[in-house]
């Protein structure tokens, strides 16, 4: 079986993102970029498949700038295959919205026919939580989101999901997209060795335009602001004076 | 303008706080229907008929609905976008599970997490961890949408909506429930707690998070817990609080042993008043409380426990 793994490059997750004066966005440039942390576990879990002798062959696509070849060798380095870069954008701050990555994923997935996609639960950028889903509905297969555990066997996989009231349990047919969540696996990290023969795996590019897919947004941004600050609040010196606080001056207890 | 909520219903049982928050944001937008699909969904029905400004309830019961595979109902609501501009759901699991596909089968972009409400096109939604807020407009001809209810109060009861009962669609037949495994609890839930207590990595184990939640009980509040307390075992995935978790915004919050990193606060810094106790003076979640505490949570929270 063929997996795919669609991978975003987003900001590193520490780093403290600023709000540009302007409203006009977030300010991208000359900040540490990486792979989306969820992306990192879809494709440490289809390694993990390979090496259990469940997946043949694992491709990882990224959609956006020419830049996302830095993630897509990352993944590479991690154990993926191959890559395909689908370069839809110039500018780091065009971010392409889910439904269009959906339907440029359909657009690769009508070529290469994997068996499996495993997506990331949300990009930790937009914290959308969309394409899967939407990637599920535009294919017609059957979707599996918040994944902790997957086992695949033959033409079904079940998956166990993290859900509000604690976990769910479901058996999709194949091929599905599932969507990984926290707790499904720890991602390994690139060796050396590996890094540099990333260097020679396959690497295609794409455009937008060659697959046959309007990326225009459905969604203008208005503006963008910074979150309301909260009031400094005091250091309490003993467990004493925080009851008395909560009760005298807050009021909640 | 009309709209179309979906009820949170897990297990059968309709979740009236998720609805009748989210019931708040869809009423700024229009008329609001209800939609409960459900297995045996009649006492939902109910339940959501009895809230305050809604026009209609549609019950769509049948057993592809009851346990919330997104296939089944997201064609159902698909079958019924005709009449509707907006269709919305609470940002629960359930709903971003079926709402997301909603949108592309109508061919929209879903508009996830929304926190405020300008006009009919015009959405507000945290974007990285909430550390920017994003006025988004949709060009799309139907808005689907879902709301982060924290930052929303339960719309109140006295309504009488008339119940209408609806066919079900075609089931696709692409998945099969299997089982929940749903932890029981005698606490508030973590989403309409008025307090919340949360523990983390700092707490150490899982039995000693037993300290957390005799706290927790004290006070009537519901347990939270960091990312590193889940992962460690500690705690169960259904009380973590922040980004990937729950967003919850109670009148109290209390962090103990959480260091505060962003992806924590996301998902708490917009409750009333927050209390962190921690070892480490230095711990940013100390820049977000309104009293803090340094000290060993071992000596502090038992002694907090015994003094309330
Ligand atoms: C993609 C992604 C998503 C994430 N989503 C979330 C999320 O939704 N929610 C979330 O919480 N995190 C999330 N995280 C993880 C987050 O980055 C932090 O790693 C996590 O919040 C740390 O948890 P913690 O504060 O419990 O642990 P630590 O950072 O290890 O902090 C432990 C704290 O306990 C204190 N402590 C230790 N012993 C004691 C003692 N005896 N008495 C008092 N204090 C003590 C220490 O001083 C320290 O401050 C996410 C990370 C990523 C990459
Ligand atoms: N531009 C992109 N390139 C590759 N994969 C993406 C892209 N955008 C989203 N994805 C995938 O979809 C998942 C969810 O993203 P989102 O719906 O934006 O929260 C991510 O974790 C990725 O697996």
């Amino acid at each position: 079986m063929k997996v795919l793994v669609p991978v975003k490059r987003v900001i590193d997750y520490n780093v403290k993102v600023r709000v540009k004066a302007d409203g006009s966005g977030v300010d991208l440039a000359n900040v540490k970029m990486s792979m989306n942390p969820f992306d990192e576990i879809a494709v440490e879990e289809a390694i993990r498949m390979k090496e259990a002798g469940k997946v043949d062959e694992i491709v990882v696509v990224s959609i956006g700038i020419e830049k996302s070849q830095e993630t897509l060798r990352t993944a590479l380095a991690m154990g993926a295959d191959r890559a395909i870069l689908v370069n839809a954008a110039d500018d780091v701050h065009t971010d392409i919205e889910p439904l269009a990555v959906a339907k440029l994923l359909k657009a690769v997935i009508a070529e290469e026919n994997p068996g499996l996609v495993l997506c990331g639960k949300q990009a930790i950028d937009n914290d959308m939580n969309a394409t899967g889903q939407m990637l599920s509905a535009l294919l017609g297969w059957s979707q599996a989101t918040f994944a902790s555990e997957i086992n695949v066997d033959g033409d079904s996989a079940t998956v166990t999901r993290e859900v509000d009231g604690g976990l769910q349990t479901i058996k999709v047919k194949m091929p599905a997209i599932v969507t990984v969540d926290l707790r499904l696996n720890e991602p390994r990290y690139a060796s050396l060795p590996n890094i540099m023969k990333a260097k020679k795996k396959p690497l295609d590019t794409k455009t937008a335009a060659d697959l046959g897919v309007d990326v225009a947004p459905r969604l203008s941004v208005v503006k963008t602001t910074e979150p309301a600050e909260r009031a400094a609040g005091v250091k309490v010196a003993d467990v004493a004076e925080l009851v008395a606080k909560l009760k005298d001056e807050a009021g909640v207890i | 303008m009309a709209v179309l909520l979906l009820a949170e219903i897990v297990g059968g049982e309709i979740s009236i706080d998720q609805t009748a928050k989210a019931l708040s944001a869809a009423k700024e937008l229009g008329d609001v229907t209800i939609l409960c699909a459900s297995a045996g969904c009649s006492d939902a029905a109910e339940a959501a008929a009895k809230l305050d400004g809604v026009a209609k309830v549609l019950c769509a019961d049948d057993a592809a609905y009851g346990n919330g595979l997104a296939e089944p109902i997201a064609d159902l609501i698909v079958s019924l976008a005709g009449d509707y501009d907006h269709i919305v759901g609470p940002s629960t699991a359930s709903a971003k599970n079926i709402l997301p596909r909603v949108a592309a089968l109508l061919d929209v972009m879903v508009i996830s997490d929304v926190m405020g409400v300008v006009d009919a096109d015009t959405f507000e939604r945290p974007i990285y961890a909430g550390n920017a807020i994003q006025t988004v407009k949709s060009a799309d001809a139907k808005k689907v949408l879902s709301v982060r209810t924290a930052g929303y109060d339960a719309a109140s009861e006295g309504g009488s909506a008339s119940v209408e009962t609806i066919s079900a669609t075609a089931n696709p037949g692409l998945s099969e429930w299997v089982e929940d495994k749903v932890q029981e609890s005698d606490r508030p839930e973590l989403t309409s707690a008025k307090i919340v207590v949360s523990g983390g990595r700092g707490v150490g184990s899982e039995e000693d998070f037993a300290i957390i939640e005799a706290l927790a009980d004290k006070l009537g509040a519901a347990v939270g817990a960091s990312r590193a307390a889940v992962d460690s075992g500690y705690a169960p995935n259904d009380w973590q609080v922040g980004q990937t978790g729950k967003v919850v915004a109670p009148e109290l919050y209390v962090a103990v042993g959480i260091s505060g990193a962003i992806q924590h606060l996301a998902g708490m810094k917009d409750s009333k008043v927050i209390v962190a106790i921690n070892k480490d003076e230095e711990a940013p979640i100390f820049q977000v409380a309104d009293y803090g505490l340094v000290a060993d949570l071992f000596d502090a929270v038992p002694e907090l426990t015994k003094a309330l």
